[in-house]
């Protein structure tokens, strides 16, 4: 039967309350008691590019250690220039409900996306995008049997979502990026294929119907929509580059097989925070 | 730039200010609880415990040690803004709407809200120095307008009261006798009700927001309308660059746009106006709820505001701001 030592002056190195503890008997304010038993606290500074790592230990519910790792990159943001006593506050002691903020609290975040000043648009501007003659809406209706959907990459007729050969865009698509494009919200919709609400009955689909009677190198021209609004024309130009020679200006191709190969590769493909639609443009009738 | 994101509130903000060095951030919600924040960074620093209702209002003392909060559960509460600890509450018969410190911190402008047979009032109460002198004796109390007022404010020199509110009319009352000295005229003032009211560092001019979708520009002494922004939203709250000649104001959602296009969030902006010419500048967009609270850095170089969601959203300008013409 062992003795234990509480008096901490005897043989006994280990502190008063060495026996284990159950966890039923832990209750919050004993979670405190035990900290000594933790390791300290430690904070890796931040590097050269930034990074600082904290690590903390703690006691979980059911009495285990528990080791948190907190990553964060510092990144600076502004420079502050405090009075003299704008720096006595600065070591204020926290107060209410911030006095047990721990590092893991995510009450201050910065943004992940950079909030730009927008400049006002004139409603009928809008940033480049490569647009062949080709009303979106009207072609719509040309649809046909359009009867297979893929949800990941937005084609149509070629495969369902569960066969998408894009099924890594998945994850992609999931994310809902709160991106700025373009225009007004009063500016009016039609045609433009960018920016604009479409409901999804209606997006643009792939092939069109009677596409064979066009000429041949208006067939091979390529619409790409749902682009960003700092897209420019050498991010495009670059963008299409590896499939085959292309005309200028819009995205023609000269081969068809190009222009195929540039809409199988970029349909779907996350470009600057969005999802590009690529398929066949089909010029107008007349 | 990228904004700094506070989420520290339960329910929509109500208000912003920031003390006079520029290093510390109020924010007030709906929460009951207001909160300090350090400016630069966003790091809370603390909450001020003791109100049993939306915290609609707050101001802070020149040398940062006194904060004033008003609420809807019909006090008043002065804290110590160090500690977090309440020194001082006073008791109304209805929520308070606004407050004001004059300058010298020695007196507060209060607003109350009608409430059952009370009309909406308008009280001055003398800040003692020393919390356990403070009494609850008012030294003023002014009534007349119909409806809410949103905001009363110290005129130049604590010589006038400057209120606004829900009658849409701007009126300029006498501090020490309470007399009613200007209004706004009807037909070029706001239509519907004024929401907010702010003044230039300097206290020579000020800038009003209403639900009419636009922002007017007035002279603190004249009350003469000097100019005139318009927006496309319902305006809740409106500020001015103490820097440069920058009008911003943030607001709520137009109803005829609710259904149609924009399925992105965050898309609340606060736009910022050339003051002299009226014009649009930009918008910086990121809130996801309309904004209702809107405040400028002393310093100029930075702004935050508080949305219907919860966020307080903290911007340091990048260089490129100070050079941005139209």
């Amino acid at each position: 039967m062992a003795l234990v030592d509480r008096s901490g002056s005897g043989w006994n190195s280990n502190p008063p309350k060495a026996e284990k503890l159950r966890w039923g008997e832990l209750d919050e304010d004993d979670g405190e008691d035990l900290d000594f038993l933790l390791p300290p606290r430690q904070v890796i500074g931040p590097e050269e590019n930034g990074i600082k790592k904290v690590i903390e230990y703690k006691f979980d519910e059911d009495g285990n250690k528990v080791k948190i790792t907190t990553t964060t990159r510092v990144r600076k943001l502004a420079k502050a220039r405090l009075s003299k006593r704008a720096v006595e506050r600065r070591s204020w002691a926290k107060f209410g409900d911030a006095v047990h903020e721990d590092v893991g609290s995510r009450l201050t975040m910065v943004s992940t996306e950079e909030i730009l000043l927008e400049r006002p648009r004139a409603p009928g501007t809008k940033a480049e995008e490569t647009k062949i003659a080709g009303d979106s809406l009207a072609q719509l209706g040309k649809g046909g049997a359009v009867l297979m959907v893929c949800r990941t990459c937005g084609k149509k007729g070629d495969h369902w979502t569960s066969r998408c050969p894009y099924k890594d865009l998945a994850a992609q698509t999931e994310v809902f990026v709160d991106k700025p494009p373009a225009s007004e919200t009063t500016v009016a919709t039609s045609g433009t294929g960018k920016a604009a609400y479409v409901p999804p009955g209606m997006r643009p689909g792939a092939e069109r119907v009677g596409s064979d009677m066009r000429r041949r190198n208006e067939e091979n021209s390529v619409r790409v929509t749902n682009l960003s609004e700092d897209t420019r024309e050498p991010d495009l130009h670059e963008l299409f580059r590896t499939f085959g020679h292309r005309g200028f200006g819009f995205v023609n191709f000269v081969n068809k097989e190009d222009a195929e190969r540039a809409i199988n590769k970029l349909n779907g493909y996350g470009y600057d925070n969005l999802i590009l639609r690529v398929e066949w443009a089909t010029p107008r009738t007349n | 730039m990228r904004p700094i994101l506070m989420k520290g509130h339960e329910r929509p903000l109500t208000f912003l200010k920031y003390n006079r060095d520029g290093d510390l951030l109020f924010s007030c919600a709906k929460d009951h609880t207001p909160t300090v924040w350090f400016a630069d960074n966003g790091e809370r620093l603390g909450t001020y415990r003791g109100h049993n209702g939306a915290v609609w209002t707050c101001d802070v003392s020149r040398d940062s040690m006194r904060l004033i909060t008003g609420s809807a559960d019909q006090t008043v509460k002065l804290w110590n803004v160090e500690t977090g600890a309440q020194l001082y509450s006073f008791n109304f018969d209805s929520p308070a709407r606004s407050v004001d410190f004059s300058v010298g911190d020695k007196l507060a402008v209060i607003t109350t809200d009608p409430f059952m047979e009370l009309t909406s009032a308008i009280h001055v109460k003398r800040i003692a120095r020393d919390p356990s002198q403070q009494t609850a004796e008012s030294v003023l109390v002014i009534k007349g307008p119909q409806g809410r007022i949103n905001r009363a404010i110290w005129g130049p020199l604590n010589r006038t009261i400057i209120s606004a509110g829900e009658d849409a009319i701007v009126r300029i009352w006498d501090s020490e006798t309470g007399k009613l000295l200007k209004e706004s005229d009807k037909e070029t003032g706001h239509k519907k009700t004024v929401t907010s009211l702010s003044k230039a560092a300097d206290g020579s001019h000020f800038v009003t927001g209403s639900l009419d979708k636009s922002a007017k520009l007035w002279d603190s002494r004249t009350l003469t309308l000097i100019k005139t922004y318009l927006t496309e939203r319902p305006v809740n709250a409106v500020t001015m660059s103490p820097l440069l000649d920058h009008v911003v104001l943030g607001g709520g959602q137009d109803a005829s746009h609710v259904t149609t296009t924009d399925h992105r969030a965050g898309k609340f902006e606060a736009k910022f106006y050339d003051k002299i010419l009226q014009e649009e500048i930009g918008g910086v967009k990121g809130h996801f709820g309309p904004i209702n609270a809107l405040a400028f850095n002393p310093d100029g170089k930075s702004f935050s505001s508080g949305g219907e969601d919860g966020y307080v959203r903290l911007h340091h300008f990048d260089p490129d701001y100070f050079n941005v013409k139209i």
